[in-house]
């Protein structure tokens, strides 16, 4: 690991952007596909530049077809490349969920271990920007469930930058998840870059009253409510899962059984999500430590409305998850 | 690579033999869940890929046991497979679907209609990226064409100018749905045309008719390092799968086909040329057949997997590849 | 108009806290009632109230401090003018009062269905119910926020019952530990252990110092009276069986028929022997800590109410919730070390009692029978008396007494209803 002679501020694009450049540049298998990556600069303008470094080859415009060209992907990388495919969003990545799950998680498998398929897959989530119904989704849970897929959710600026490096280095498959709405978000990142690991969740913040358990876009908004949460009394410790799959149990476990509440903040709907698993693993590891029910705060089971007001409502806010934990703790309010 | 029509007829037999083994085998349990019997097709897995290079990669659909055999993967390796056991050719953790093999080049046996044509575009990516001149040739039934991903795929290639094969085996039903109920435009070649693809069809019941154009299509994708479409037209005297009750053909159009069985048109050619006389084709069959037993001999005393390695090959074990 | 006081629930105590009314303005009372739960150094006990009447007024707010003696309420038309002391009676049925709290508002329900006060039944968190074994602390006796038990309710509920410490499986009544000087008393958790501890030594103390002790011991042969309820429990469910302490207390309330300068209290510089048993039973308190409530009338219990008895003294002491009347009135105690606890105890009598009769760990021995070596199971039986009221002689006859009894265990099956040796 190198030491940190300095750090330097950076965007969550930026990390993102600079982490594949210098992918590139260390090794000639890494390329980028994906539409609009090349001309265009991304959907989100994170591959902006990239063309002009490293041509049409290795930075490649693909067509309309999302099942198409990830299938290629996990063939370039049956084949002997490292591509790092990106489906604009996780709306779309549903044309290609069967060749992500019949092909890239279950290849290795099927051919009893003869074929890995390393390819590493960028998708953008999350709501928040009125984008409303189809474009507003959360479905990190769906690839979560997956056996055979390693699945990420980097939330700062230095995960952004540092978890695609050992994504690529991965023999087996990776879906990353980058919330929209971090992509502006500016953070530290070391200079050197520190290695990172795609084991762990981080616990961000520590406390003693209550464990706060989330990921992704979701991080910012618990960090708000743990701060306001001190000002009421409650020490709160927040956990940043980092990985959804495999999930780091150990360091949730360790939490809970100190502070003994757990809350799970979600941005995928409630029913069936990543909350569930989360509180299940819970009740199954810390039930004799639990002083109080897990509670979940995800989105409301509706489709993500258009009107600010509504959308703001239905997903997971500073303040539901104040409430949540208010209540957890067993003060009124 | 020009082999010779005897040699593509016992290809064709051992196709053949292996096949109604297998019937009779799933017939006695000894085979479970889903088997797809290439019965009537071999000419097309023998002549398309007779005229590959051991280096060329290969991807086909569920009815995989020709494409396995003629490739030449081992026989007893894939009857243990179908066995379920661990000297199978995938671990005995695929099955009928799923067989594979890495020295093979031979990427599956896939189960989902169409979802090994983006791989064999991705295969033919990765060579044309790296500077190699190989060929990708994806098999796939004509009720693929109706996928999407068909379509995706074949733009993919023309557009990226990717050296992959595309082989439809034409057998007329996609399960038990006929082309003329699926196809808008039941000219399959035609369709290919229209994504500036070189595209032509030919008469899948007879090898030499297969191998020619094969070898055509293979010198045309190598040479150019663009795609090609070849459509074999083709027809399987069994049912879809060992499941298929098969009511949704007509048992004289079944007759019919079975008039244009590949072996007995390949054999009535190398009598008629004297090649081979009718004793040495059932001396041929002997061997065949002798070669069936062995592997399935094979495969009754193979190992199950234990239980408790229930989890391996959901990760990879050891070095990156 | 009578006037309700704040009683003497102890020889030493001199003030109580009233922590809190069970009754209101406009109820009725009887005697016998649970009225008010008090506060002492030791712990919280339910008082009750020795008249029937109407409760008029509520003079002392939960918190106060008050002597003993205060007027706490006032009764109307009370029939037993307040200066008449309170007579002993036999306790009514043990029943712990139901928890009083109504679940604060905005609470919602991740709570209980049925309101059983069952244990199994409470509604308490996992980490609650994981403290509670730990701590010792009944369930029952805990009262939780907004239906459900939180593991800050059981550890408030250990802090009033001024012990904690790893759970004791032991059923038997411990022996009183060595006088040990008080605990500081600096951290407001262990305050209240502190307090008792200083309780307990001031009463040893005083104890030493103005009772004349003698010491006697007697080893007890125990093979008949173990074997005969080895057979009673035989095909008894494990809640009905009856223990070897039940036996010795029941010994003891026995043998005091005979034995009047045993049984009584030595106040105003006389002994005023008394004319029922009611014994003290040394309990031990888990984490430290001794408290000797009574069983009134003993000697007139049959062996398994005797056992219930017990067992419900020791559950409700360890609970925090004894009676005003159990904690003023016995006439002698027992203590017994039970399974863990020396061979032999040599103890100090509780003001004003005059004796206090100790039982070591029953042990196989070898004894000489008949002239041969057997082994047996064998109990050291002590008794400290007070000399100004009965001599060595004395002393011996009445635990010789006692291992009569013991040798014929059927007499000691039925209660009682020997005519009493008043003397």
């Amino acid at each position: 690991m190198s030491t940190t002679t300095g750090t330097r501020t950076l965007s969550y694009r930026e990390a993102v952007r600079e982490a594949m450049r210098d992918a590139m540049r260390a090794d000639g298998r890494v390329f980028l596909m994906g539409e609009d990556v090349g001309r265009y600069g991304g959907g989100f303008g994170v591959s902006l530049g990239l063309l002009e470094e490293f041509g049409e080859e290795r930075i490649r415009d693909t067509p309309l077809s999302e099942s198409g060209f990830v299938g290629a992907g996990i063939g370039a990388a049956l084949g002997g490349m490292r591509p790092i495919v990106e489906i604009m969003t996780v709306n779309f990545s549903l044309l290609a969920l069967d060749q992500i799950l019949n092909s890239a998680a279950t290849l290795l498998h099927m051919s009893g271990g003869q074929f890995n398929v390393p390819v590493v897959i960028r998708m953008t989530t999350g709501g928040g920007r009125q984008l409303a119904a189809q474009h507003s989704h959360s479905l990190e849970a769906y690839y979560a469930h997956i056996p055979g897929l390693r699945v990420l959710a980097p939330a700062t600026v230095a995960d952004a930058y540092g978890m695609l490096a050992p994504a690529l280095a991965d023999p087996d498959p990776v879906v990353i998840f980058e919330h929209g709405s971090l992509y502006n978000a500016k953070g530290e990142l070391a200079e050197p870059p520190n290695a990172v690991d795609l084991d762990s969740a981080a616990v961000r913040r520590a406390g003693s009253d209550v464990t706060l358990v989330t990921y992704g876009g979701c991080l910012d908004l618990c960090l708000d409510a743990a701060n306001l949460l001190e000002s009421q009394g409650v020490s709160v410790e927040v956990i940043d899962l980092r990985t959804l799959r495999p999930l780091d149990d150990e360091t949730v476990m360790t939490s809970v059984s100190r502070t003994h509440r757990a809350v799970v903040v979600d941005e995928g709907w409630r029913s069936v999500g990543l909350s569930a698993e989360v509180a299940a693993r819970i009740a199954e590891d810390c039930f004799y430590d639990l002083d109080a029910p897990v509670g979940r705060v995800a989105t409301i089971e509706v489709p993500i409305p258009y009107p600010r007001h509504l959308e703001q409502a239905a997903l997971p806010s500073a303040d539901r998850v104040v409430s949540a934990v208010r209540k957890a703790v067993g003060i009124d309010g | 690579m020009t082999v010779s029509l005897l040699a593509r007829y016992r290809e064709m037999l051992r196709i053949r033999r292996f096949e109604e083994r297998c019937a009779e085998l799933y017939s006695a349990e000894r085979i479970r869940g889903f088997v797809h019997l290439y019965i009537g097709e071999e000419a097309v897995a023998v002549g398309v890929i007779g005229e590959l290079q051991p280096d060329d990669a290969l991807v086909t659909t569920y009815r995989d046991h020709g494409h396995a055999l003629a490739r030449g993967i081992d026989m007893p390796a894939v009857m243990a497979e179908m066995y379920g056991c661990m000297e199978g050719v995938s671990h005995g953790r695929g099955g009928s679907m799923h067989l594979f093999s890495e020295p093979h080049r031979f990427y599956g046996g896939n189960a989902i209609v169409a979802g090994g044509l983006p791989l064999a575009v991705g295969l033919a990516l990765a060579d044309r990226m790296q500077g190699r001149s190989r060929v990708s040739a994806c098999f796939f039934g004509e009720g693929a064409m109706a996928e999407g991903e068909f379509h995706e795929s074949i733009n993919l290639a023309a557009l990226w100018h990717l050296p992959v094969l595309f082989v439809c085996e034409n057998n007329l039903y996609a399960m038990g749905t006929a082309l003329a109920r699926s196809e808008s435009e039941t000219d399959l070649a035609l369709k290919a045309a229209a994504y500036e693809v070189p595209a032509w069809a030919c008469d899948g019941m007879d090898v030499d008719a297969v191998s020619d154009a094969a070898q055509r299509a293979v010198a045309l994708v190598r040479g150019s390092g663009g795609p090609a479409f070849l459509e074999a037209r083709t027809y399987r005297f069994r049912a879809h799968s060992m499941y298929d009750p098969d009511r949704y053909r007509d048992k004289g159009e079944i007759e019919h086909w079975r008039e244009r069985d590949p072996l007995t048109i390949a054999g009535q050619r190398l009598v008629a040329s004297g090649v081979a006389s009718d004793d040495d084709l059932k001396d041929i069959d002997t061997e065949v057949i002798a070669e069936v037993d062995a592997a399935v001999a094979f495969a009754e005393m193979g190992t199950h997997e234990d239980v408790a390695e229930l989890t391996r090959f959901v990760t990879s074990e050891g070095a990156t590849a | 108009m009578a006037e309700f006081r704040m009683p003497s629930l102890g020889a030493d105590m001199t003030e109580g806290t009233l922590l809190e009314w069970l009754v209101h303005p406009g109820d009725v009372v009887h005697r016998g009632d649970i009225v008010a739960v008090v506060d002492t150094a030791k712990s919280a006990i339910d008082v009750e109230v020795f008249q029937d009447g109407t409760v008029m007024k509520l003079l002392v707010e939960p918190g106060a401090t008050v002597p003993v003696g205060e007027p706490l309420a006032l009764l109307a038309d009370g029939d037993s003018p307040g200066s008449r002391p309170p007579v002993t009676e036999p306790a009514p049925s043990p029943e712990p009062p139901p928890s009083p709290e109504p679940p604060p508002a905005g609470r919602t329900a991740a709570a209980p269905h049925g309101t059983s006060h069952d244990a199994a039944h409470i509604p308490a968190s996992p980490f609650a119910r994981r403290r509670a074994t730990e701590l010792g602390i009944d369930l029952t006796q805990v009262a939780g926020h907004g239906g459900v038990i939180s593991v800050a309710d059981v550890e408030r509920a250990a802090l009033a019952r001024n012990g904690e410490g790893p759970a004791s499986t032991d059923a038997v009544p411990a022996a009183p530990e060595p006088v040990v000087p008080a605990l500081p008393a600096d951290k407001p958790r262990s305050s209240h252990a502190a307090a008792m501890r200083e309780a307990i030594a001031a009463l040893m103390a005083r104890s030493k110092r103005e009772i004349p002790h003698y010491y006697l011991t007697l080893d007890i042969d125990l093979e008949v009276p173990l074997g005969w309820l080895a057979d009673r429990n035989a095909g008894r469910p494990v809640a009905e069986r009856v223990l070897p302490a039940a036996l010795l207390l029941a010994a003891v309330a026995r043998a005091l028929h005979d034995f009047p300068d045993m049984n009584g209290s030595f106040a105003d510089g006389a002994y005023h022997p008394s004319p029922n048993v009611n014994l003290g039973v040394a309990i031990a308190l888990r984490g430290g800590g001794l408290i000797a409530p009574g069983i009134p009338d003993a000697d007139q219990l049959d062996l398994d109410t005797l056992m219930a008895r017990m067992k419900d003294l020791v559950a409700r002491a360890r609970g925090g919730r004894l009676r005003a009347s159990e904690m003023s009135d016995s006439t002698i105690t027992v203590t017994s070390l039970g399974e863990q606890g020396a061979e032999s105890v040599l103890g100090v009598i509780y003001p004003p009692q005059v004796a206090l009769v100790g039982f070591g760990r029953i042990v196989e021995r070898p004894v000489a029978v008949d002239g041969m070596l057997a082994v047996r199971p064998v109990v050291t039986a002590t008794l400290a008396a007070d000399h100004r009221v009965s001599d060595g002689h004395r002393g011996g006859l009445f635990l010789t007494r006692i291992a009569e009894l013991l040798s014929d265990p059927e007499t000691l099956m039925g209660g009682s209803h020997d005519a009493r040796d008043q003397s």
